[in-house]
């Protein structure tokens, strides 16, 4: 953190602290433009001390090509447009590589700001690492060059959970609930067409729509679940939406089966443990701790003594930096231009379980084995609790690389 | 049918009292002391998490005592050294000064308790189904903040309506230099109200926390709700406050259960066509969609229509 | 309205009979600083940071069309800005595609009339009331509109919002509006043009008419003017200008989402106005200036720039209600009085101990969020390029001692600079009158 420039003084010198000294040489310099302070900082912070702690270790081996990297956080509040200007200061600062992940808005802002700012500044190309926003059109109507997307679209995880529920034979009535934005209707309208095409005996027993994070009580929506008959119940909920949602279903017995994508989330094991509905949630991640592989298992347990017991959140971190500092060696240059390059098509094995994945030229976009967890009591081999609650993910199911591979609408323009 | 009226009905009263609760110290600082306390849902959250901290150490009951009276103690430090300061600035100041006092109040229970949702449970002597209605349960813990919220209501009506403390309380707002002449001490008086609302504020927060999320953002979250409920029910009314609660709660409940929308309305007739191409994504918009903005929609009709509330005694 | 409302306010010099360059000098000061600015500082930060500052000022000063001249309290003026801004985008695509002729710099227009149509129908049903049912009512639509633009994803972009590009429109004498000093030139250029317009109406008897509704709205009505209308009319052409800033935010930024139009938005516009002061024109642009800059800034010091934030925001309601501005204006009797330099001194007696109070201040909270949210990286930390550890007792008890001796010296220099001012207020008074 830069504290120590703490001066109190500063409102009254306006800009002249505006034009800071470009990047020393010798350091490979990355921006991590997320939210740091407000609402969203709870998870802008587990992402930025993993991306830390994968510096600390990488400095402590020597380095990137000979090049020290530095990580440096900058708080965008969780607002497109704040962030465009923290990407301004960035690139003001000499850095050319943006980590961003939090917020699809977002992520569409920088999306777009890079790919603007490449074109009309030829020679300064920066390069965007997209670790966690997830909306399909990133990756197709809005797709870029620039772009590099690490987390599998809501679109490629609804096809794995589709393709894994297809073998379940017990299910008879699927519920869906979602927040009522771009990213609920992305889930719901992927898992509509899926489950038909899948497996057309699947009744769909409601599509439910309610708005972000305005929800206190949720008994009503239980009450219709309910009512449905439902079996099933998937939802894209994240964060309070969540919690209260599992909160609400435990208070009025409501025994579904819950797939979700984001219940692992900070605060969502804690709501699940409160519920005590042990075996019940599922979610689709690329990797958790618990798989087994035991060089990922050495860097969480190292994580863990670092950062308190702090989960690694985002395995797929792991595996963004160590394809990015693959291809500064590769390409022995940290130039975006290059960087892109070598990294299109890069295949590479992931962090949570060593198993191949690749970049896909068509879409910038990271395919890699995903995996279905279940939240529950933990067994002998199975180390990793979640927020202290002596619970955490077990593996349910592997889905294949072949088996997330969904279509692409972008028309990728080279330069 | 019956059973969707049935158990709406059940939950909209629920979530109605559960409202009522978190707005019950909005209402008594604003109608007694003219305030719009921005900072109610701080010092509800300050109470969530204090009933959390005293819980992992004596455990939920003594929290619910303790909780409050600190929140209530800090409530009276802020109006007499912060309010009291800016009460002559008029009210529009002191609704700024308590509007600044959200950022620093969610600061500081940042830097105690951290950003993560903390693990505030229900007290094991209440987490039980109390009964099961059409297959569904009703927790143990939902009756209690029923039952709370009733006490907290005929409490605090009893105290304005029929004790000669209301009258002077009610009195000191409209003719403060009257109630002062007969040797009442009004600044004592307000801040012993705007202690009490907060202390109310806290209750709500020991409460609501384990049912819901205790989190640093959750004073941002719950949003403006309260406020809408306080308004609706009219400045100074108590009984509004109750009635507008369980209207929203009641609303809001039904509301989910209804998927219509516009298109379904005009389904077969003629001119749909033309309408969907006007109304674009409005005409897909279900009741049950919008349910939880409607409690904003039903505010602005009501200051449109009836701008003294549903039962409030003059114009705010 | 509170009586901040009600000080004189610092208007802009505009002496009629002291000629052109008195009359108009501030304004043309104006205009020499917004052309030479952007080459004292160069920086893409600093152009994009002065850009934000530009229709943030406009934003601003609409704003203050509510709060400062009519004693609107509204908290939900960031729609107008969003809509604006929306609607711009929406045409620039029509306009990319439909190969049509208008060049960029019109657009803002766009925002300026969709801001005045909203403000138009939203007005006719809020305004209706004053005072704190006002404040609700815009409080109700303003959580309705950012709740529904999530719902309506066609004409919001839904969550990733509406995106543009500048450079696809007309060029006109080859300007492409690529480089972002040419949209600061752009946005500079609005931003004096609303500014001058919003000073005028200011001038004008309807803004007389707005102060009237604000201070006393009984008399006003009494004197034959429909309230309700007056505070319509303002509130429509504050939606107006506040619909510019949001065409220029569209232009700037090239997208738009529903984040713009929320409560985030609505309430960094208050705090602009209220810590710049709503009693004079120049408060809204000083505030303006002021909080886009620590916006920007703040939050890479520290994490805790929202706790600086709330308390910069309480200590100017408590102690300063007037604003930045109204500090200054009361500074202006003396500088006409030639009696400034008496006071300056304590100024600088009470800023000392101040600044040290300030300093223990954010020791305290430095340390403490070391402490906790940063546990994991150890007690080690840097303060001022101090290095030491937090959970030791000697840099607390320092911070404890500068914050206790700093207030306390404060206190008792702020007495002292209350009662040099008394003094010479007088003075200027009897200097004034001698001559």
């Amino acid at each position: 953190m830069r504290k120590g420039l703490i001066s109190t003084t500063l409102g009254l010198s306006m800009l002249t602290a505006v034009a800071l000294p470009a990047a020393a040489e010798g350091t490979l310099k990355i921006a991590y433009i997320d939210p740091l302070s407000g609402g969203g900082a709870s998870i802008g912070q587990l992402g930025l001390n993993q991306l830390k702690f994968i510096a600390e270790d990488v400095n402590a081996k020597g380095g990137v090509n000979g090049e020290k990297v530095e990580i440096v956080p900058y708080d965008n509040k969780l607002n497109p447009q704040v962030t465009l200007v923290q990407v301004q200061k960035a690139i003001d600062e000499g850095v050319r590589i943006i980590v961003q992940g939090n917020g699809s808005s977002v992520a569409a802002a920088v999306e777009d700001f890079v790919t603007k700012y490449n074109d009309r500044n030829p020679g300064k190309e920066v390069i965007y690492l997209n670790y966690a926003a997830i909306d399909p059109v990133l990756t197709n109507a809005k797709c870029s060059y620039w772009h590099f997307a690490w987390d599998a679209s809501s679109d490629i995880k609804v096809e794995a959970v589709t393709n894994f529920l297809k073998g379940k034979k017990n299910i008879k009535k699927v519920y869906l609930i979602d927040q009522d934005y771009s990213f609920g209707h992305a889930v719901a309208d992927a898992a509509v067409r899926m489950l038909k095409e899948k497996r057309p005996d699947i009744e769909i027993v409601g599509n439910e729509f309610h708005p972000l994070v305005k929800v206190t009580d949720f008994s009503p929506y239980v009450a219709k679940i309910k009512a449905s008959g439902a079996d099933t119940v998937i939802t894209g909920n994240w964060g309070q939406d969540f919690a209260l949602l599992i909160k609400a279903a435990a208070d009025a017995g409501l025994k579904v089966d819950w797939y979700t994508f984001y219940a692992g989330g900070a605060g969502g094991p804690t709501a699940i443990k409160q519920a005590n509905d042990a075996d019940h949630v599922f979610q689709i991640t690329e990797g958790f701790s618990n798989l087994g592989y035991k060089p990922a298992q050495d860097v969480v347990h190292a994580y863990a003594d670092h950062y308190k017991s702090e989960p690694v959140y985002y395995p797929r971190v792991f595996t963004m930096a160590a394809m990015l500092f693959k291809a500064v060696e590769d390409t022995k240059s940290d130039n975006p231009v290059k960087i892109a390059h070598d990294l299109e098509g890069m295949k590479f094995k992931d962090f949570s379980a060593g198993e191949e994945g690749f970049m896909r030229k068509d879409d910038h976009q990271f395919y890699e084995p995903l995996y279905i967890s279940s939240f529950g009591p933990l067994g002998s081999t199975e180390p990793f609790d979640e927020e202290h609650t002596g619970w955490g993910w077990r593996l349910a199911a592997q889905i294949p690389v072949k088996d997330t591979i969904v279509p692409t609408t972008c028309k990728m323009k080279r330069p | 049918m019956l059973e969707i009226v049935f158990i709406s009905t059940l939950n909209g009263v629920l979530y109605g009292v559960l409202l009522f609760l978190m707005a019950s110290g909005l209402t008594v600082i604003f109608s007694m002391m003219g305030v719009l306390n921005f900072a109610h849902a701080s010092f509800y959250m300050l109470g969530a998490f204090f009933g959390f901290e005293i819980s992992q150490h004596i455990g939920f009951w003594p929290g619910l005592v303790i909780a409050p009276l600190l929140v209530g103690g800090i409530g009276m430090v802020v109006e007499r050294y912060g309010l009291r300061v800016v009460h002559r600035h008029g009210h529009v100041a002191e609704l700024l000064f308590t509007f600044g006092l959200t950022f620093v109040i969610q600061e500081v229970v940042e830097m105690v308790w951290g950003k993560l949702p903390v693990d505030y449970r229900v007290p094991p002597s209440l987490n039980f189904p109390a009964f099961t209605v059409f297959a569904t349960n009703y927790p143990a813990f939902k009756m209690f903040e029923l039952l709370i919220s009733i006490a907290i209501f005929v409490v605090l009506l009893a105290v304005v309506k029929r004790t000669r403390v209301g009258l002077i309380v009610q009195a000191a707002l409209g003719h403060p230099g009257m109630v002062g002449m007969l040797g009442h001490n009004v600044d004592r008086i307000f801040m012993a109200v705007f202690g009490v609302g907060a202390a109310l504020a806290a209750v709500a927060g020991v409460i609501a926390g384990p049912a819901l999320v205790t989190q640093s953002n959750m004073a941002g979250l719950l949003g403006p709700i309260l406020f809408v409920i306080v308004v609706v029910g009219g400045l100074g009314s108590l009984g509004g406050a109750v009635v507008a609660s369980l209207l929203i709660g009641l609303v809001q409940t039904f509301a989910v259960a209804f998927n219509v929308s516009l298109a379904d309305l005009f389904k077969g007739s003629a001119i749909a066509g033309n309408l969907e191409g006007f109304f674009g994504d409005i005409w897909q918009v279900t009741v049950s969609q919008v349910a939880p903005i409607l409690p904003y929609l039903l505010l602005v009709l009501i200051l449109i229509f009836r701008p003294r509330g549903l039962m409030g005694t003059r114009d705010t | 309205m509170s009586d901040a409302a009600n000080r004189p306010a610092i208007d802009l010099p505009s002496g009629r009979s002291k000629g052109f360059v008195a009359a108009y000098g501030i304004w043309i000061a104006a205009i020499i600083a917004l052309l030479v600015l952007p080459h004292i500082f160069s920086s893409g930060l600093a152009l994009t940071t002065m850009s934000l500052m530009g229709m943030m000022i406009i934003f601003a000063l609409s704003y203050n069309m509510l709060l400062g001249q009519t004693g609107l309290l509204s908290f939900g003026h960031a729609v107008f800005f969003g809509l604006g801004g929306f609607l711009t985008a929406h045409m620039m695509n029509a306009a990319e595609d439909g190969g049509g002729s208008l060049p960029l710099v019109v657009f803002p227009l766009v925002g300026g009339v969709t801001g005045l149509v909203s403000g138009i129908v939203l007005g006719a049903i809020s305004t209706r009331r004053a005072g704190t049912a006002f404040a609700m009512i815009s409080l109700g639509i303003g959580e309705l509109v950012s709740s529904s633009a999530l719902i309506l994803r066609h004409f919001f972009g839904g969550e990733e919002g509406v995106s543009t590009n500048r450079t696809n429109l007309t060029h006109v004498f080859g300007i492409s509006f690529g480089p972002q000093i040419q949209v600061y030139y752009l946005i500079a250029a609005w931003c004096f043009v609303s500014a001058v317009a919003m000073y005028a109406l200011t001038r004008t008897p309807f803004g007389r008419i707005c102060n009237a509704v604000r201070d006393n709205p009984e008399r006003a009505r009494f004197i034959g003017y429909d309230t309700y209308s007056v505070r319509f009319i303002a509130f429509s052409l504050a939606g107006l200008f506040a619909g510019v800033a949001g065409g220029l935010a569209a232009i700037n930024f090239e997208i738009m989402n529903s984040a713009q139009m929320g409560a985030t938005q609505s309430g960094s516009v208050i705090l602009m106005a209220f810590i710049g002061g709503i009693g004079g024109f120049a408060g809204p642009i000083i505030g303006a200036i002021l909080v886009t800059y620590l916006q920007v800034m703040l939050s890479d010091i520290t994490e805790a720039w929202q706790l600086y934030f709330g308390l910069l925001f309480i200590g100017m309601v408590m102690f300063a209600p007037s604003g930045i501005a109204g500090l200054l204006a009361r500074q202006l009797p003396l500088w006409q009085g030639r009696q400034l330099h008496k006071v300056i001194p304590f100024y600088v007696l009470a800023l000392l101990p101040g600044l040290v109070a300030v300093v223990g201040l954010s020791m305290v909270v430095e340390m403490t969020y070391q402490l906790t949210v940063h546990a994991p990286d150890g007690p080690a930390m840097t303060f001022f390029h101090v290095p030491f550890d937090a959970d030791t007792v000697i840099p607390w008890i320092i911070a404890i001692v500068l914050l206790i001796t700093g207030t306390w010296l404060f206190l008792r220099a702020a007495r002292m600079v209350g009662h040099s001012y008394g003094e010479a207020v007088l003075a200027a008074r009897a200097r004034r009158a001698a001559s």
